[in-house]
């Protein structure tokens, strides 16, 4: 297992490093300049030079990105270029902002899309299995800044039951899992979950009809195994496909979730990200994208892992 | 016990509660108002983020030598007294410029402001040698005040201002350099980082608390130096809401009091619900700059004329629901420089077709012309659908627009390079769709039509050269009478309206929307508001 382990760990290394490249060269030759975030848009040419010196933009590009790399390894991700302040602590409090979001949208998401792919599954071509295939449909098809519309317009504006947008009444600084700040993450958390409920259900809705056709499912079932004991062998099987699944999920719901962070103005790495891509704030933006890159990794990582545990036969393989 | 010690027991303990309740207490009015911008705008002297943020984190805090009147909004504001009480030009050097400070005002944090508090500061943005240099300060403000050529104390409430040519408006720079506290910066160990969260000006405001991104606390300044602009209000909480249609909703939810640039397709929605719309004119233009360059369709009088013949404003006002008002030319006529152009900028689609018709044009050869347009951001309204209404209206009079459209980063980019610039002239770009602040003489007039200000030197993007409005702009720098002045800056006004140097649709009208609670909000003609005038 340990041997495993490390080879895993040695793969996501040149993930990383590619992930940060591909980030670094694409934020260069798009169009726009990083000093209009902070120079005025009609400043000389003089002011512009002089900021080109300041912040190294005047280097050629390989010695920029080498620069960066060598103090993103030491763990400096430098200073925003729009703001001034510390990456490395803008990019750890959008972080922690997401994942609270991510985790409760994520386990909600990922609940329901258990059970009514589960329900789904066992009761397939039934009413139950039209209902929940018609809501996953919607879940994965819905727009989401609309969804997240919506649900601001009935439960904050008309019936004035939710806040409409923020982490809470002081800011995400002062967050306490008390119910004044979980009222603010209710909107956005429903809106999120949404998207793996909806792939979820469809994938085990899949996993389960299909496992329950097989042959030892079958053989189980003449042995006089009760519903129950069978559903827990059907589960055993389905657990890695979903856990892989699932884990991809939590993922994108970390750095994916741009249009529901804005419409909500959620504090996160999609806001985050979206105020450096409209800013060209490259340092923030290539620290949030390395931080939200490594995160990935590693959520792979532990899927890896948890799955030979939840399938043996993986390990072997 | 006795029945009159008793009373004097009970009146000992109640009556400093009465005395309490009759005055002392006194619940803290809040207002909270939701920013359009992505971030608290820099708090450690000079707001980035352009005009509009000066009224967030620049003039709550901080105080320029001289200031822009913010806290009237019937008419245009002027110059007035800030920290400097008096300012004068040395009769025997035009170039020098004498301040006099004003006494006895202190930084919030104690320390008394002098004439070295001014030198310390221009040190701050002007001299990379300094230690308190800030190069994000620096890039801020040195292009709002490029006549600074050097500086000197005279006394510990007398500056001087040497200016690199004579140059008669350069008060109107002043409002936007702050001046800051050195003492603070010393005792914070001179790091910027930490006067962000602490900062110290002489401001009617104090900053009490900044979480980056999500809110900046401003509390009244009881001790402020002017008391006519003492605030109203105990507290503002600035809260950046960058989409507005979630600011609009935070307003309808009751999360913030007040609101900048509501869409216009929710104005009725909160008119409904007794929220106030409030907006004023704006130093603000939203036109098509031509160029002038050879070659371009745009070289021919008649055509520029015709193309500002061609609009039905009154429609664009309606389709930005009300939030803007039709441009009689680059200001709004009720500005002191509008003069008295003689082509008036109206609907009259048979005269603009006569126009073009004499240049040449017809259904059957139309002129062509590519229009580098952002696909919107600060500054450019409805940016899409108004380009969009220009190009139908244009095509009316035998105009075929192409636009270019990128985003307003890169337009900044087009801008400054001028049109003669490959990157523009090179791609057939003739004309460029942008937002102008108009604010003061230079803003709204001088870069625009200076041939000395020809980019890449300036930002007059077409390579518009009238040796007439060259020598009324020399001499505007050359007088000292601002009434002189006033008459010369509407001169070049109206020399760029019968010019048509540009194709202006509309001035901004910046709208807020005010819930019930807020009853006072004065909003000036401006992009600097005052905020002490906000009260509940």
């Amino acid at each position: 297992m340990l041997g495993y382990l490390l080879r895993r760990l040695l793969y996501a290394l040149p993930i990383a490093l590619g992930v940060t490249l591909v980030s670094f060269t694409l934020v260069y030759i798009a169009p726009g300049d990083p000093l209009n975030a902070i120079a005025p848009a009609d400043a000389p040419a003089d002011v512009i030079e002089s900021l080109k010196v300041t912040y190294g933009l005047d280097r050629p590009m390989p010695v920029r990105y080498g620069l960066w790399l060598a103090r993103a390894l030491q763990g400096d991700l430098g200073a925003s270029i729009a703001s001034g302040r510390s990456v490395a602590a803008e990019v750890m409090g959008a972080v922690g902002n997401t994942l609270r979001l991510a985790s409760v949208a994520a386990a909600v998401g990922v609940t329901l899309g258990c059970v009514l792919g589960a329900l789904a599954g066992y009761f397939a071509r039934g009413w139950i299995d039209r209902f929940a295939s018609a809501l996953s449909v919607v879940g994965v098809s819905v727009p989401h800044y609309w969804l997240g519309l919506v649900l601001t317009i009935v439960f904050s504006i008309r019936l004035d039951w939710l806040p409409a947008m923020g982490a809470g009444p002081s800011g995400s600084g002062e967050w306490a899992w008390d119910e004044e700040h979980l009222r603010h993450l209710v909107l956005p958390a429903a809106t999120l979950a949404v998207i793996p409920m909806g792939i979820i259900t469809r994938t085990v809705r899949a996993l389960v009809a299909d496992t329950l056709s097989q042959e030892f499912v079958v053989a189980l079932r003449a042995r006089g195994l009760g519903s129950l004991a069978i559903f827990r062998h059907v589960a055993r099987n389905v657990a890695p496909t979903v856990l892989a699944v699932g884990g991809l999920q939590v993922g994108y719901l970390m750095g994916g979730s741009i249009l529901v962070e804005t419409v909500f103005a959620w504090p996160g790495t999609g806001f985050l990200l979206n105020t450096a891509i409209f800013q060209r704030d490259i340092p923030l933006l290539q620290g949030t994208l390395l931080v939200l890159c490594l995160f990935f990794v590693a959520l792979n990582l532990v899927v890896d892992v948890a799955q030979p545990w939840l399938d043996p036969r993986m390990a072997r393989a | 016990m006795t029945d009159a010690t008793r009373v004097w027991r009970r009146a000992f303990l109640v009556l400093p509660l009465a005395g309490a309740l009759a005055g002392g207490v006194h619940a803290e009015t809040v207002v909270r108002y939701g920013i359009s911008m992505a971030d608290i705008p820099l708090t450690t002297g000079q707001p980035d983020r352009g005009a509009g943020a000066y009224q967030f984190t620049g003039h709550t805090l901080y105080d320029p030598l001289i200031a822009w009147e913010a806290n009237v909004a019937t008419r245009p504001g002027k110059l007035v007294p800030g920290l400097a009480t008096e300012w004068k030009v040395d009769p025997k050097d035009n170039k020098v410029w004498r301040f006099t400070l004003r006494k006895g005002v202190k930084f919030h944090d104690g320390s008394e402001f002098t004439a070295d508090a001014v030198l310390w500061n221009l040190d701050k943005v002007l001299n990379d040698k300094s230690a308190q240099f800030d190069a994000k300060q620096s890039a801020q403000v040195r292009p709002r005040i490029p006549s600074v050529a050097s500086y000197r104390k005279v006394d510990d409430y007398t500056v001087e201002i040497t200016t690199k040519d004579i140059d008669a408006l350069f008060p109107y720079q002043l409002p936007w350099f702050l001046i800051g506290s050195p003492a603070q910066w010393d005792k914070l160990g001179r790091d910027w980082a930490k006067v962000a969260t602490q900062p110290s000006g002489t401001g009617p405001f104090k900053l009490d608390k900044l979480v980056p991104r999500e809110r900046a606390d401003l509390v009244k300044n009881a001790g402020y130096w002017d008391k006519a602009r003492i605030a109203k209000t105990d507290r503002i909480v600035l809260v950046p809401i960058p989409d507005a249609v979630t600011r609009t909703n935070a307003l309808l939810n009751g999360q913030v009091d007040l609101i900048e640039t509501p869409p216009p397709d929710m104005l009725p929605q909160l008119t409904a619900r007794k929220f106030r719309i409030v907006q004023n004119v704006t130093p603000h233009v939203w036109p098509y700059h031509f160029s002038t360059q050879p070659g371009s369709p745009w070289l021919d009088i008649r055509v520029r004329k015709a193309a500002n013949l061609a609009i039905d404003r009154d429609a664009i006002v309606k389709l930005l629901g009300g939030q803007a008002v039709a441009a009689k030319g680059q200001l709004d006529p009720s500005s002191t420089w509008f003069g008295h152009p003689s082509f008036d900028l109206k609907y009259d689609l048979p005269a603009a077709r006569a126009l073009m018709a004499q240049a040449g044009y017809t259904k059957a050869n139309p002129l062509k012309a590519k229009v580098i347009i952002a696909q919107g951001g600060t500054g450019q309204m409805l940016s899409l659908p108004m380009n969009e209404y220009i190009q139908q209206s244009l095509a009316e009079i035998n105009i075929q627009l192409e636009f270019e459209v990128v985003e307003l980063e890169t337009l900044y980019l087009h801008w400054r390079s001028g049109a003669k610039a490959d990157m523009n002239a090179g791609k057939g770009i003739t004309a460029i769709n942008l937002g102008y602040v108009t604010a003061d003489p230079f803003y709204a007039l001088t870069r625009f039509a200076y041939g000395r200000y020809i980019a890449p030197n300036g930002v007059n993007w077409g390579g518009y050269a009238n040796p007439v409005v060259d020598g009324e702009i020399d001499r505007i720098r050359a007088s000292f009478d601002t009434k002189v002045q006033d008459k010369l800056l509407a001169q070049v006004h109206e020399h760029m309206v019968d010019d048509a140097l540009m194709l202006w649709v509309v001035h901004d009208t910046q709208p807020h929307a005010l819930s019930p609670k807020v009853k006072q909000f004065v909003q000036a003609q401006h992009w600097f508001q005052d905020l002490t005038t906000l009260g509940m």
